[in-house]
């Protein structure tokens, strides 16, 4: 299980100002648990964005985000529709954006922050790793998680010592801001490699989760156990 | 303003020359070779743990060196410190009159002598820059009042020989956003690469001063190590065959340096000498350039 939140309505919008269409995708799997990213959550975003003045070109709930080979399977029956949009709003954890980033070539705004459950990783099955660092910058990255694609977990770029796309730490192992680098121009918006990121909250890392969290689906199977047993 | 400084702010060729701490508590030769040279240059730039090697600290050395009356670049990677220790580091700097500070992230910690030690990284060099920034404005981090503010100079790397370029460039122009008021680049053997870097510099409007970086080659053995070893140094082929096709190394070598310099003055604003042992030779590589 991979808690998520939803991020605050107007750092969603400060995302896309470069899109007049969207096409809203959901996750059914921990983002629906979290009350992140079901079908009432996607409702709920595109109503919002409906209002905001966005074309919304359509909108899906898909089992699990972080499945590329069944987020391909489904996008493929509606690929017109998300030809049609300009990005993607993805109501999901960050792993899910990093996911259908590689399947689709469009920009995948985060409407999430993946929020850590405690010392509790989760289990998906998926290449692609988030650190749940509570607040996902996954939009100015071109879906790319810096934390975790990056050996140094740099957040502003490049740290210069990658020869020939090879990070300097380990032979073999691509420089995680080059492939964000190549992302981001595949995109087109190379304008988001200045951005500068603020240091990340380390307090937001390791917390334990709050009691709403733990009334999520496997917090709650655990919980019911544990009572069940005494 | 110091002697540094006024060069890079007036736009006046400025000269820096790496100095690096030894592994032990002996720094005598050191300051004493690094005397027998100052006169030639405005600051002694003095490494961090470079390449991750444990090594006496570059704010004691900065300091002693600072005694001897010259003027000093003190550089902070955060490889090894949060930005408690960071922050704490940079007030200290001031407070032992050091007055300028090179901002970098730091080489990987898996490359030095002590692999088994855990990385920090809690900062990158601009957020770096943008502490030393608000550490000048008087606040640090969680933005808490200092009593007496510190006054420093931040710099910063740029690497032109990284492939592609554009990342670098684009950081750069990030780094010049918050405050870098020098840039100091890794070693150059490429002066045609350099040119390339230094014009799309100026296209994304990065106006800040480059110092070129010149890093003598000892052998075409060491060249070749250093393009597998060493982070963010590349040597072309042509210039390790030129080295191993001479029969004076030295003097190749220290002809090679100069050349770079002759021809990259023009389009950036100083140089930074790396000499790793040659500091004996400095004087050669300047004479030769018509810088001393
Ligand atoms: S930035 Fe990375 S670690 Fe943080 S939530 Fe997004 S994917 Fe996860
Ligand atoms: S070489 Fe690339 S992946 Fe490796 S630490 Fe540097 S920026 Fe990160």
């Amino acid at each position: 299980m991979i808690y998520s939140e939803q991020k605050p309505w107007s750092e969603i919008t400060s995302y896309l100002s470069e899109s007049e269409s969207l096409f809203v995708l959901g996750c059914g799997g921990c983002a629906a648990a979290s009350g992140s990213g079901g079908e009432e959550q996607v409702e709920e975003l595109t109503h919002k964005l409906n209002r905001g003045g966005w074309t919304v070109t359509g909108s899906k709930v898909i089992e699990f985000l972080c499945n590329k080979g069944l987020v391909g399977i489904r996008l493929a029956r509606i690929s017109d529709k998300i030809e049609s949009a300009d990005s993607i709003l993805g109501a999901c954890c960050g792993i899910g954006i990093q996911a259908v980033g590689k399947i689709v070539d469009k920009q995948v705004h985060p409407a999430n922050d993946t929020v850590s459950m405690g010392h509790f990783h989760g289990a998906w099955p998926s290449e692609e790793t988030c650190e749940r660092c509570g607040e996902c910058l996954l939009e100015y990255t071109g879906g790319l998680c810096p934390l975790t694609v990056c050996t140094k977990g740099l957040l502003n770029g490049a740290c210069g010592g990658s020869h020939e796309g090879e990070c300097e730490v380990e032979p073999g192992r691509p420089c995680g801001w080059e492939l964000i680098y190549d992302r981001l121009r595949d995109i087109d918006r190379l304008d988001l490699l200045t951005t500068y990121n603020d240091p990340k909250p380390r307090e937001k890392y390791q917390k334990e989760p709050e009691m709403d969290q733990r009334h999520s689906l496997f917090w709650a199977i655990e919980a019911e156990e544990v009572e069940e047993s005494d | 303003m110091t002697k540094f400084q006024d060069k890079i702010l007036e736009n006046e060729l400025a000269v820096t020359c790496e100095a690096g701490p030894p592994k032990g508590t002996d720094i005598g030769e050191l300051l004493e070779e690094l005397d027998e040279i100052g006169y030639l240059v405005d600051a002694f730039n003095v490494t961090d743990q470079q390449s991750s090697v444990m090594r006496v600290g570059s704010l004691a050395v900065s300091h002693r060196i600072k005694e001897t009356g010259h003027e000093t670049v003190y550089q902070l990677t955060c490889r090894d410190r949060n930005r408690i220790a960071l922050q704490s580091d940079l007030l200290s700097a001031d407070v032992l009159g050091l007055e300028n500070v090179l901002a970098l992230t730091g080489d990987y910690t898996t490359l030095g002598d002590h692999p088994h030690a855990k990385p920090v990284f809690d900062l990158d060099s601009p957020q770096l820059l943008a502490v030393i920034r608000d550490l000048n404005d008087g606040v640090d981090m969680e933005n808490n009042d200092l009593k007496g503010t510190t006054n420093l100079f931040p710099g910063a790397a740029v690497n032109p020989g990284a492939d592609p370029v554009e990342p670098q460039v684009h950081k750069a122009k990030m780094k010049a956003n918050l405050g870098a008021k020098f840039f100091q680049s890794q070693a150059v053997y490429d002066p045609r690469l350099f040119k390339e870097f230094m014009e799309k510099l100026r296209e994304a409007k990065v106006e800040v001063p480059v110092l070129v970086g010149i890093l003598p080659l000892k052998s075409p053995g060491m060249a070749r190590f250093m393009n597998q070893n060493i982070a963010g140094a590349y040597v072309p082929e042509e210039v390790i065959d030129e080295l191993d096709g001479s029969s004076d190394t030295l003097k190749k070598s220290l002809e090679i340096c100069s050349r770079v310099i002759n021809q990259t003055v023009g389009c950036c604003e100083g140089v930074h000498l790396m000499p790793m042992g040659w500091e004996t030779h400095v004087p050669e590589i300047l004479e030769k350039s018509g810088l001393a």
